[in-house]
């Protein structure tokens, strides 16, 4: 397993539940991926701990793996390369160490998008996976004031936490003429009495030696801005929450096939119905496999960890029973109204799939 | 600008209309939008949300069988279900909410009550504040406001004054 997120945590339980002997590789110092800061309540269903904060739900699943025989834990521990041969490179404390797996799952995550306007490399301009780590995960402020860019469920969570940890924030904007995350959420931050700008972006950051304001305007219909709408606000931290692209660099040296689709991020491995990838033997889950929530990259893992060790000759009584019970839930969490881009990106994923003619 | 969250076409019959917050507490679950989301309707003893058919569909609540006890608050991710009692007293009714802030406020004091949007508008008084191991660090507070803002106070603010928008005119 290559990443010890949620996606790969599951992966790992499954396939151990398997019978199979799994070694799981992170570059973080514990294992949990981004549920290490996630301290908000999870939505879905009881099966993916819905109610429980994902911080828990990371020290619920190590527990079921770290004091495992079957199970190696390594982590501080990057995965540089891929090799034709089917090795992969980890880069440690100690070295290089090269392992050669049957089977891997692919589970790295994904990277956080940028934005270009004028003095977006000021310190001051965070990710919001960075302001998250520095406030959730060590207990630094990542300043007093914060525009917020981006009002999807990252951007609207964040400036909740924001708020929780007692910093300002001034106000959200977001480019799209409405919300791109749960209303829940949004109601969480509104009633606090954040302002959330729809169909409005940054014009420019300024400062002189850090971020000391920023300047946002509306945008038409046609998302092109509108002069003289200018807003000013002072702050000292703007943070982006503009989308996740999966970090697929190993898939590309795997030579997995490829395909972009803006549904699920960007370039993705093509997969079939058990995330196992062009490249026979290697799978992928979570947001590597396209961009969700952390409920359906549980999931997601849960089925390729099951489907690499079935491969492998591993079974157990109840397999099919959990396999279809596992697609089944995947099922529901993307048949609502949120789900329908996600569809969309999965069923095109599908028809390039059938196209390519793969069969893994 | 977003819409200010308000009662729409999405609330009917999901709100308990007047004559039923009239006999008693009750739960308001302010969730319009459908979510893979259902902790609600395990929270409750007393069968009063419905089983979900679809982990998507909006929470369906009979209001004949809930009483108002809030078991339910702070199992709600979203932190979108709240209690109203227009029975408290004369002119006082009390919301119960969900609350995730520190400092918590204590039984007594007197705190802002802010309406969907933000907006201060009343003081209220803390009756209760519930925080025990099931709530999880999701404490519920009671407070006490006029009954004719039962229906709007949905947040508080403990102690300072309201943080002004730091909007400038440069």
């Amino acid at each position: 397993m290559i990443g010890a997120g949620p996606a790969g945590l599951c992966a790992a339980i499954a396939a151990r539940d398997m019978g199979a002997r799994v070694t799981c590789v992170d570059s973080g110092d514990r294992p949990g991926g981004q549920l290490v800061k996630q301290t908000h309540k999870f939505f879905g269903s009881r099966g993916q701990f819905a109610g429980k904060r994902g911080i828990d739900i990371a020290r619920i699943l190590a527990k079921q793996i770290e004091d495992d025989p079957m199970v190696d834990l390594m982590l501080e521990s990057t995965v540089i390369g891929f090799y034709d041969d089917g090795a992969i490179g980890i880069e440690h404390g100690e070295g290089l160490t090269f392992l050669k797996p049957e089977r891997i799952v692919c589970a790295t995550g994904a990277s956080e998008r940028m934005l270009a306007f004028p003095g977006n490399d000021l310190p001051g301009v965070y990710g919001a996976g960075a302001v998250q780590t520095l406030m959730n995960v060590h207990g630094v402020r990542p300043g007093k004031a914060v525009l917020m860019v981006g009002a999807g469920n990252i951007g609207l969570i964040v400036s909740y936490q924001l708020l929780q940890a007692g910093v300002e924030v001034v106000a959200v904007v977001e480019a799209m003429p409405q919300v791109g995350g749960y209303d829940v959420h949004a109601r969480k931050i509104q009633r606090a009495g954040v302002p959330i700008l729809t169909s409005h972006t940054v014009k420019a950051v300024y400062g002189t030696r850090v971020v000391e304001g920023a300047t946002v305007w509306a945008l038409g219909s046609d998302f092109r801005p509108i002069p003289e709408t200018e807003r000013h606000f002072q702050v000292d931290t703007v943070c982006l929450a503009v989308g996740l692209t999966p970090l697929a660099d190993l898939l590309w040296q795997a030579g997995c096939k490829m395909a972009y689709i803006p549904e699920l991020g960007g370039h993705v491995a093509l997969w079939d119905e058990n995330y196992e990838t062009s490249r026979r033997g290697v799978y992928v889950a979570g947001d590597l496999a396209g961009i969700e929530e952390a409920s359906s990259a549980m999931i997601e893992g849960t089925i390729a960890g099951l489907a690499a060790a079935r491969s492998l000759g591993h079974s157990r009584p109840d397999l099919e029973e959990r396999l279809a019970t596992a697609r089944a839930e995947l099922a529901a969490l993307r048949s609502g109204p949120k789900g329908e881009k996600v569809r969309r990106g999965i069923d095109r994923l599908m028809r390039l799939r059938r196209e390519v003619g793969f069969v893994a | 600008m977003r819409d200010e969250p308000c009662v729409g076409p999405r609330t009917q019959g999901r709100i308990p209309d007047a004559e039923r917050r009239a006999r008693g507490p009750c739960v308001v679950i302010e969730c319009f939008e459908e979510i893979p989301c259902d902790p609600c309707h395990d929270a409750c003893r007393r069968g009063a949300i419905r089983p979900f058919d679809d982990i998507n569909h909006l929470p369906e609540v009979d209001f004949d069988r809930c009483n108002g006890c809030g078991a339910c608050i702070s199992v709600c991710p979203g932190l979108a279900i709240f209690v109203v009692d227009e029975t408290w007293k004369e002119d006082l009714a009390v919301v119960k909410l969900p609350y995730e802030f520190l400092p918590l406020p204590a039984p007594g004091e007197s705190v802002a009550g802010l309406d969907r949007s933000g907006r201060e508008c009343c003081t209220a008084r803390v009756v209760r504040v519930e925080k025990t191991k099931k709530h999880d660090r999701t404490a519920v507070v009671w407070i006490e406001v006029p009954k004719a803002l039962s229906m709007e106070v949905r947040h508080i603010r403990v102690g300072g004054s309201v943080c002004g928008l730091r909007e400038t005119c440069e």
